[in-house]
């Protein structure tokens, strides 16, 4: 619970980046995956990561969840170290694949990380009713994944991810792997669910527009070692219909997103 | 009937090959005895007595079937020529052994999953079990046991249990292995402990495999039970009426015994492939 404001959107700062440095040691010898990244996320977030393949925003979000390890600098997550705030349940994780039990109903892996936590069975129960709602999935709770949808089984993923009220929702394309029209959908849906629900989330996606349309702060990222060339504050308004990807300001921010992913090539 | 007239098929070819060989692998035979009555056969005769042979080489189809039958229903329950208690001595010592070896190699699994040095230490002694004929080691344990004053089920249990636990013990580790980087993850991100990853991911995932190899497991185990049968001169069991049957030259008992174990080996497998169904469609898996 640090209160250390920062200038750019006045929230509590949630996730405190100081020159992070992430090397893996693979047979080919190491691999500078994340060099002096330097980053303040604060509550009610909207973040997304872009940037070409090996630019370390997938590595990014993971050291965020405790799951990768840096090698080198500070990160704090709700003033905790991230393992810490691992155990304290402060994410939900949402990856490029649904990840559903075939053996478990929609209902069933909702409850499944609230079984782990060891939730009561009324208070699950009373859980996933919530989340079903809230990812528009009322009435699918009894379903298998294989009877959904990929765009449904992916709603019914990020419900799992909400059931247990973790304040950061971290997710790594997810909505990669779906069609285009099903995509803006989702995008619209989960700029609903992010109002309703207050969330700070770490975004990460190699779609320009889908960076811009949801974003508060669009984090441009390069390769080799994986850095941040550029943090662009999005002076998009917080209503944002699915139209305003045709107005000159979103344009212009996709411009910008654009120009810095090529200054961040420029290097190489 | 479409799906049943294929095998119906080569069924048919299978018997009229056997008949065939039934007929050519006896005429020797025939053709000595009627030499020494100093008699010539018709070929009419000749066919009729390959085919009627008190001990043939090869007995016809309808002579097994005959013996199978009379084996199985012609018999009390009780008796010693009754393939009925013979086939129940070799089943509970198949079905002790499929136990003994499915729990260990479930054992086996969990422990290479979750423990590097097991993982490195067990697998290559797993492998090299199997590599020994179990022909010569099958006598060693029946002498080994009688000495210490076991005889009858346990020694043919635990043979079978040889033969059965290898399967289950590569299923298990594949079975237990399957779930990927991300849902480990996704456990790891809800700060799962080890026995919920086992018990909710880990276990869950494994069944399909657990059952295909159990599949293999219990037809080892009637193997190993019937290899365990063979030495040291057994009397009871499919293996003893195997054995019993070559000694005297009775071919026709001992295609009998293997018919029933045949038969044995089927029913336990499809009684698994019922289980698996089952299983499988409560866990929602089956569509």
């Amino acid at each position: 619970m640090k209160p250390n404001k920062t200038g750019d959107s006045g929230g509590r700062s949630v996730i405190t980046a100081r020159n992070i440095d992430l090397t893996f040691q693979t047979a080919d010898g190491p691999v500078h995956a994340l060099k002096d990244v330097n980053l303040t996320i604060n509550q009610g977030d909207f973040v997304s990561f872009i940037g070409p393949s090996g630019c370390g925003k997938t590595t990014f979000l993971r050291t965020i969840a405790a799951l990768e390890t840096p090698t080198g600098g500070n990160l704090t997550v709700n003033g905790m170290s991230p393992d810490e705030a691992r155990k304290a349940r402060a994410y939900g994780y949402v990856f490029q694949a649904p990840g559903l039990y075939p053996w478990r109903t929609i209902s069933g892996n909702i409850s499944l990380p609230l079984e782990i936590m060891g939730f009561s069975k009324a208070d699950r129960q009373q859980r996933i009713e919530r989340v079903l709602e809230l990812v528009d999935l009322a009435g699918f709770g009894g379903k298998y994944p294989w009877q959904l949808s990929g765009g449904m089984q992916q709603r019914a993923s990020i419900a799992r991810a909400l059931a247990f009220d973790a304040d950061i929702l971290l997710m790594d394309e997810p909505f990669g792997a779906l069609d285009e029209i099903v995509r803006d959908r989702l995008n619209e849906a989960l700029l609903e669910l992010w109002k309703k629900t207050q969330k700070t989330i770490g975004f990460v996606t190699h779609s320009i527009p889908e960076a811009v349309y949801l974003s508060t702060k669009i984090v441009v990222m390069s390769p080799r070692p994986g850095r941040i060339t550029k943090i662009i504050n999005s002076p998009l308004p917080a209503e944002r219909p699915l139209e305003i990807r045709d107005t000159p300001d979103f344009i212009a921010l996709a411009h910008e997103v654009r120009e810095g992913l090529r200054e961040g090539h420029g290097d190489d | 009937m479409t799906r049943a007239l294929p095998v119906l098929t080569v069924l048919l070819a299978i018997i009229v090959v056997w008949y065939g060989a039934a007929v050519w692998m006896n005429a020797q035979w025939a053709q000595d005895q009627a030499a020494r009555a100093d008699t010539t056969l018709t070929t009419d005769e000749l066919i009729r007595q390959t085919l009627t042979q008190e001990r043939p080489v090869l007995p016809a189809p309808h002579q097994v079937a005959m013996g199978l039958w009379d084996g199985l229903f012609g018999q009390k329950f009780t008796s010693k020529r009754s393939l009925v208690w013979h086939g129940w001595i070799t089943l509970s010592a198949t079905m002790a052994g499929f136990a003994i070896g499915t729990l260990a190699g479930i054992t086996l699994a969990v422990g290479i999953v979750h423990s590097r040095t097991m993982d490195q230490s067990v697998m290559p002694w797993a492998v090299a079990s199997q590599s020994i004929p179990i022909l010569a080691i099958a006598p060693m344990v029946i002498v080994v046991f009688a000495s210490a004053g076991v005889t009858g089920l346990l020694p043919k249990a635990i043979i079978a249990a040889w033969l059965s636990f290898f399967p289950v013990l590569v299923g298990m580790v594949k079975g237990l292995r399957t779930p990927d980087r991300m849902q480990l993850d996704l456990m790891q991100s809800w700060n799962a402990s080890a026995a919920q990853v086992f018990w909710r991911l880990r276990l869950p995932s494994s069944l399909p495999y657990l059952f295909a190899s159990l599949k293999v497991a219990v037809a080892a185990s009637l193997v190993g039970t019937i290899v365990g049968e063979l030495p040291a001169g057994a009397t009871a069991g499919l293996g003893a009426r195997l054995l019993s049957g070559s000694y005297y030259g009775q071919t026709v008992q001992i295609w009998s015994a293997l018919f029933a174990a045949a038969i044995l080996a089927a029913l336990l497998v499809m009684l698994i492939g019922v289980v698996e169904k089952l299983t499988l469609h409560r866990m929602g898996l089956a569509r």
